[in-house]
């Protein structure tokens, strides 16, 4: 094992998969020479060329375009969108397209196509460059939705995606990309459809994703020196989803917190919590508790952003509600 | 242009199929037998005969919602065709895709697109993916002049451009957006003086003249084949029927739509073919063939089986996931 950054461990899993299949390419923004806006591709058009890693115009409808149209046609594309906010350019192509032609074309093609999107705000980036849109994309069949936590997660669910059939969409989170785990040396996959639970727990689920792990972890730590056990549990994928996992957990604690930096209204903790408070109604002992940015756009101002996104104190305070 | 003998008789034969399928789908939309609605080519097969037929069966071709004649001319079977109007299992689509949808990729149809302008981004995509795998497989993307106000029009042009993709954009320019005229659409009277800001070569034709859209197609296809990148046609021709079936086309006169009519590709092309010393009874021997090939195309979507509910939900993802 290594230790690596997010961000590093994104790079190794573009660099196998561009080394393992002549068909797989990188397309995006600024993506070439400068390597990113999040410095994920830096270098790999001098190992690869310019054929193999596409610096483009800023025309996002035109990258997720591209993308659909090679995917169709033999390749397999791997498009950056280099901020979430971003993708609303290319909607039409990421939502009527891409994870419909499949199916209205009766099956008759695949679309073997990878879209990385960096999401997610701390950053003072103010309401343009911070969403976390996740949700939009998981509402939508045909798309397939991962929110790696860590570095070992962001190569291995990113390396599988790129060998999906399917069209799969990648959330990175920005605040990840400086931080660092353990990473095996050799070649691995990991699984869509495999949550994994990050600490076990009896009192409470804490069902976290993508940043919200941390957070979520922390809030463990506080918690159980105040004797609360919580159990960590990071979905990794959302569609799939790995309902079972979530559900036996629940079963066993007999609480739900889920956290995600989206916000509140419609964002994938409602699916979750309705999922489990179908599968595993007479189990709750509490009412299941959202924990998410408060509904606003997010704000400039350090202090005003500090309170709109959802950290450990979130966490924390919605953990202690279900053990009232 | 010298056109021989055979290529002349095959595009009279396959503007009749055109107009033939279109004009028996309007009797039975009109009876009832195919659900949705219908956006009939009927009036500009000129366009889509004179362009396919210089495409071979592995090129390529994105399509519209007004689709029939794009995909009949590029080879599409007029039986499954039909069953697929008809909602049928044995359709292209299985009955998942309908009048909007229908695709092939075995014979180049990346599909027809119902989002006006989606197409111009994703033909790159099929264009860049030959270049890419090194082939000289060109892609021709048929468009109106309503998607000429599109996003995805600027942002597919420049990029089709930049990377000198083999793409022919066909703009079929028949008069209105919808129900708006071009006049209250866009300032300007030709498309095709857009292509000079992407540094692309462009030519207007008479949409209504199959051969004057041939040699025009010809030039292009030969450009984008030997590597010289894309050209933007314009062909102005008409749209005979309203926006859809049903449409109640208050905005145009009896007048204009009757002058188009008196322009009909078909029956100037017949006249040409009989100057030209072509005898009738060859071509009377096409149409007659046409006939029972429709024939034989309505009773088989009649007869054709219904999809299954069960059929459903068949085809959203590809299944075999296959990660090694």
């Amino acid at each position: 094992m290594a230790e690596i950054t997010y961000r590093e461990a994104v790079k190794q899993a573009l660099r196998e998969e561009l080394q393992n299949d002549e068909r797989v390419f990188l397309v995006g923004e600024d993506i070439g020479r400068f390597g990113g806006t999040f410095k994920t591709s830096l270098g790999l058009l001098d190992e690869f060329g310019p054929k193999r890693v596409r610096n483009t115009p800023i025309s996002e409808a035109a990258i997720i375009g591209l993308a659909v149209g090679a995917a169709a046609t033999g390749l397999r594309p791997i498009a950056e969108i280099m901020y979430c906010d971003f993708a609303t350019i290319a909607m039409d192509q990421l939502v009527n397209q891409a994870a419909k032609m499949r199916y209205m074309f009766g099956a008759r093609l695949s679309l073997p196509l990878t879209v990385r999107i960096p999401m997610g705000g701390r950053r003072s980036a103010a309401a343009q460059h911070s969403q976390c849109l996740e949700a939009w994309f998981v509402h939508v069949p045909g798309l397939k939705v991962a929110v790696p936590s860590g570095p070992y997660d962001a190569k291995g669910l990113l390396k599988s995606a790129v060998r999906d059939p399917n069209p799969t969409l990648v959330f990175e989170n920005k605040m990840l990309y400086n931080t660092t785990g353990e990473v095996p040396e050799e070649p691995y996959f990991v699984p869509w459809g495999q949550a994994n639970v990050v600490r076990q727990g009896t009192d409470v689920t804490v069902l976290a994703t993508s940043d919200m792990v941390s957070y979520a972890l922390k809030a463990a730590d506080t918690l159980a020196a105040e004797g609360v056990s919580v159990e960590v549990i990071d979905p990794r994928t959302l569609v799939p989803l790995d309902v079972e996992t979530i559900v036996a957990s629940v079963k066993k604690t007999n609480r739900l917190v889920i956290a995600h930096e989206a916000c509140v209204t419609g964002g994938v903790g409602a699916e979750i919590a309705a999922r489990v408070g179908h599968d595993a109604f007479e189990y709750l002992d509490a009412p299941i508790e959202r924990v998410g940015a408060k509904d606003s756009p997010i704000p400039f101002s350090p202090v005003l952003e500090k309170f709109i996104l959802p950290d450990d104190e979130d966490v924390i305070e919605a953990v202690r509600r279900t053990l009232r | 242009m010298e056109v021989d003998h055979v290529t002349k008789l095959g595009l009279y034969e396959t503007m009749v199929r055109i107009r033939r399928f279109e004009e028996v789908v309007i009797e039975l939309f009109a009876r009832g037998k195919i659900p949705g609605f219908l956006h009939s080519y009927l009036g500009e097969e000129a366009v889509a005969a004179g362009a396919c037929a210089h495409l071979r069966p592995d090129d390529y071709i994105t399509s519209t919602h007004r689709g029939h004649g794009h995909i009949l001319a590029k080879g599409a079977r007029t039986d499954l065709a039909m069953a697929e109007l008809f909602g049928k299992r044995t359709g292209y689509c299985h009955g998942k895709g309908g009048s909007m949808h229908i695709a092939d990729p075995d014979i180049g149809i990346l599909g027809a697109i119902g989002i006006v302008g989606a197409g111009l981004v994703i033909a790159n995509g099929a264009a860049f993916s030959a270049q890419y795998r090194g082939t000289d497989q060109v892609v021709a993307c048929f468009f109106g002049d309503g998607a000429s106000n599109t996003g995805t029009f600027h942002e597919g042009l420049n990029l089709a451009s930049l990377w000198q993709l083999p793409v022919i954009f066909i703009c079929e320019n028949n008069a209105y957006a919808e129900s708006t005229p071009q006049r209250e659409h866009q300032r300007i009277k030709d498309v095709a003086i857009r292509a000079q800001s992407y540094d692309m070569p462009s030519r207007i034709v008479d949409g209504n003249d199959v051969l004057a859209v041939y040699e025009a197609a010809g030039e292009a296809v030969s450009r984008a084949r030997s590597g010289s990148g894309p050209t933007l046609i314009e062909a102005k021709t008409y749209r005979i029927r309203g926006h859809y079936e049903g449409d109640p086309q208050d905005y145009r006169t009896r007048e204009e739509v009757d002058l188009w009519r008196e322009r009909c590709p078909i029956r100037r092309f017949r006249e040409v073919l009989l100057k030209d010393g072509v005898a009738e009874d060859e071509l009377d021997a096409i149409d007659a063939q046409i006939e029972a090939e429709l024939e034989a195309a309505i009773m088989f979507a009649e007869e054709s089986p219904l999809p299954d509910v069960s059929e459903a939900r068949y085809g959203i993802f590809t299944e075999t996931a296959e990660v090694t």
